[in-house]
């Protein structure tokens, strides 16, 4: 055989890109809920002499979080108030959010739900007789916005047939924007401020991955929203399993690096997400529960969250633990509390929750009842599925175990991590929490100017789920359009040159080309390293020192100190990755924002010595919820030329009443 | 389940303009060897089995075969994607099969209304263009605290 010196990947780099200069007024980076959702509405504000331009790392069809689907839309407001969807959100993060953010979310959300179903998304009703009806059927019984009643899983999320979610949102946004305003396989790896204005975005620059050509892109305005972060911890499965991860895997905290590196401001980074679901599998878990009512029980067979052991646990963490409606942390708090006490594993009682209810069901009910406890998995998880069906798993006949996930960073889900934005121009906002230019307040605009962001991008306000995205999008979108009405003669001036941006973006490619005739192994050589062995490296650390499953998510100071002088040798050694073909460049930039994102997210909680998020992570050495000095937010920025971070308390300000 | 792709049956979308599995991957794992005119994936361990290659393959000709690490041999999760509905078949280990089909759009493919041409009026208003079109109202909190004194 050929000496394994060569590239793997089947387009390979050469040591030169072309370099293509583009200048537009407005650019969207990412491709998943939110640019969707910007795209559909951003040229109905704008003027047709307006250019934008939209720059997805995959294909639109299937990019973003819901490529894969979903069986449910988690935030659909309804009959309900906006002012309870405030207080559903902030009790389920421990009280500190922004309550400005997520109220005006709560008032936009459900107009890109109506939307959803009248481009086609099946949304379940429920008949006369208080029946779910599903598919064209459903339609059949009226639209959402006409009043048709939505099946309802809990207060806030209706079930639907989401297999194609993404692909219909996405068919809505490629017709509104113009499928020639859209740059696909193109990786957006760094913002570029203007060198003449102080902390003002001016453009961006990345690569394709289907050519070897660099895109350096100048702007007037910009939305980052390019999902969470993913991999950042080391998975249960170590082998080929780990890219079965519950959030999509292929989130690499670019949104979160790429801000923090121009400049924007942070906050509640330390918040993480550690879901419990299906073991393996990461199967969903909310229709069991909320649909099938299905409880869990330890291996006593005891149901051990309505025990009186439990109620006294969350006692501690009141009110937010004795809220009728349990806190996610809270919930994995307990679960864990029974693993460490040697009562795990911990089942969902699957069986007896399907049987319970096929007892009043015919023949025909109860097919539907499979189908819709399968569909459940098949819209949005195969892969557990596919579990099922690998072990023998009838969910009516046995029981599946449940455990919480490594944690992931994200700001649209049950987390809160993100960018520090402005609230919406309204009187109930605090002054703090709103800013913008010349007077002019621009919602949802990060603390660098023109620079926008949305869904897993914005920090403290969760819940916002696929719907809430997308509207996060549309709002941005209508705001930036704005800023571009508003700053008609700005000329952007990137802080690099076309060439000197290619050269940052090309380095791992140069690496790869001066030493790779020095070993006969291309991934084995003491001149570069390869972004696989990094990510690893990264995942060890963060796992051992940064409260991983490894460790029950305890940390404490001496341990995050060891992981911060692990993070320092990895930003040295990043400045030798290397890189012999274009898939391996996209690895080598992912890896370099999967490190900035999770070292923001454990000097957070190096900074916050209480343990707020029992269940997400433990600072072992401050136990405890501690009101008196942590009632706050946490913010914190980074400076790309010192290379120094720093924190501060940011007053949390209450607007709606407990 | 990393996917895998049926030597056999795979013809590198030869006729097509583009290979439909490489086209859409979201992780950029399904590549083409052009010379074997066949394609793979090139990383099965950032695989995350979204099924999106398997949904779009015209000839049918890629699999999933169960992570390594976890998944006992023998399942099979095979998905027929139809202009209203997908239709899925799972074999079990055992060999029980189970069949379930599940709408997945109510309007035909491409007809989404994008309100192209359409333009908002208020461009300083809080409100989306939608929401302007059908008369929505602002909603504010019932209590709104006052800030300035």
């Amino acid at each position: 055989m050929a000496l394994p010196n060569q590239p793997a990947g089947e387009l390979k780099c050469v040591e030169n890109p072309e370099i293509i200069e583009k200048e537009v007024d407005i650019l969207l980076v990412g491709g998943g809920m939110a640019n969707c959702g910007a795209a559909f509405e951003i040229k109905k504000w704008a003027d047709d002499n307006t250019k934008i331009l939209l720059v997805d790392k995959a294909a639109l069809e299937r990019s973003g979080a819901v490529a894969q689907g979903l069986s449910a839309i988690n935030t659909y407001i309804g009959d309900n108030k906006v002012d309870d969807y405030v207080r559903m959100v902030r009790n389920d993060l421990m009280g500190i959010v922004r309550e400005d953010l997520i109220f005006n979310l709560g008032r936009h959300v459900d107009d890109s739900v109506h939307l959803f179903e009248e481009w086609g998304l099946p949304i379940w009703k429920k008949d006369a007789e208080n029946k779910n009806v599903d598919g064209k059927k459903g339609l059949k019984l009226g639209l959402l916005k006409d009043g048709a009643k939505p099946v309802r899983t809990g207060k806030w999320q209706i079930m639907i047939n989401g297999e194609s979610y993404k692909r219909i949102v996405a068919e809505a946004a490629k017709k509104a924007l113009g499928e020639e305003n859209i740059l696909e396989r193109v990786f957006i790896v760094e913002l570029l401020r203007d060198k003449n204005e102080p902390n003002r975005i001016a453009g961006a620059v990345g690569f394709s991955t289907r050519e070897n050509k660099v895109y350096y892109i100048k702007c007037n305005t910009m939305l980052v929203a390019c999902g969470g972060a993913v991999n950042i911890y080391q998975p249960r499965s170590v082998g080929e399993g780990k890219g079965r991860a519950w959030y999509p895997v292929w989130n690499a905290g670019s949104t979160y690096t790429m801000a923090l590196r121009a400049g924007a401001e942070l906050s509640m980074m330390e918040n993480r997400f550690t879901p419990a679901r299906f073991k393996d599998g990461y199967g969903p878990v909310g229709a069991w529960f909320l649909l099938f009512k299905a409880h869990l029980e330890n291996s006593l067979g005891e149901n051990y969250a309505a025990s009186q052991d439990a109620k006294d646990e969350l006692a501690k963490y009141a009110p937010y633990g004795t809220a009728p409606i349990t806190p996610t942390c809270l919930r994995n708090h307990l679960l864990m509390n029974e693993v460490k006490q040697g009562r795990g594993p911990i089942m969902m009682v699957t069986s007896k929750a399907l049987q319970k209810l096929g007892e009043t069901m015919d023949k025909k009910e109860l097919k539907h009842l499979e189908a819709e406890a399968w569909e459940d998995f098949l819209d949005m998880t195969c892969g557990q599925a596919n579990l099922w069906c690998a072990t023998n798993t009838e969910p009516e006949k046995k029981d599946s175990e449940i455990l919480p996930t490594e944690p992931y960073l994200l700001g649209s889900h049950s987390g809160c991590c993100g960018i520090w934005v402005s609230g919406p121009n309204e009187d109930w906002v605090p002054e703090d929490y709103k800013w913008g230019d010349n007077g002019v307040v621009y919602n949802q605009m990060t603390t660098v100017k023109g620079l926008f962001t949305a869904a897993d991008g914005i920090g403290c306000s969760g819940h916002k789920f696929s719907s809430g995205s997308h509207a996060e999008g549309r709002i941005a979108a209508k705001m930036m359009v704005k800023w571009v009405k508003n700053h008609p003669d700005f000329k952007p001036e990137p802080e690099m040159s076309a060439q000197e941006a290619a050269d940052l973006v090309w380095k791992p490619v140069k690496t790869w080309f001066a030493h790779k005739d020095y070993s006969t192994d291309k991934d084995v050589n003491p001149k570069f390293c390869k972004p696989a062995g990094m990510t690893m490296r990264l995942m060890k650390a963060t796992n051992e020192y940064g409260g991983g499953v490894g460790s029950y998510y305890c940390t404490n100071q001496s341990a995050l100190e060891n992981l911060m002088e692990l993070f320092q040798m990895m930003h040295e050694d990043c400045e030798h990755l290397a890189a012999g073909d274009l898939h391996e460049l996209m690895r080598c930039w992912e890896i370099f924002h999967r490190i900035y994102t999770v070292e923001a997210h454990t000097r957070h909680i190096m900074f916050r010595k209480e343990s707020r998020f029992p269940g997400f992570y433990y600072r072992t050495d401050f136990m405890g919820q501690d009101d008196e000095n942590w009632f706050c937010f946490v913010n914190s920025t980074y400076n790309k030329e010192t290379k120094e971070w720093s924190m501060k308390k940011v007053p949390y300000h209450r607007i709606i009443p407990m | 389940m990393p996917s895998f792709v049926i030597a056999e049956k795979c013809d590198g979308c030869k006729g097509g303009e583009k290979t439909a599995c490489m086209y859409i991957c979201p992780n950029d794992l399904m590549v083409l060897d052009p010379n074997a005119m066949k394609a793979y994936n090139q990383e099965p361990d950032a695989c995350w089995e979204c099924f999106s290659c398997i949904k779009i393959c015209p000839n049918q000709a890629i699999g999933v075969r169960g992570y390594s690490d976890f998944v006992p041999m023998g399942s099979d999760l095979v998905p027929m994607m139809g202009t209203e509905d997908i239709m899925w078949t799972c074999k079990f280990r055992n060999g029980v099969v189970k069949r379930f089909k599940f709408p997945i759009r109510t309007t035909a493919e491409g007809t989404a209304n994008a309100y192209e041409g359409a333009k908002g009026k208020d461009l300083d208003s809080e409100f989306l263009f939608t929401e302007e079109e059908t008369g929505f109202k602002q909603a504010a909190p019932e209590a709104p605290p006052v800030w300035k004194s």
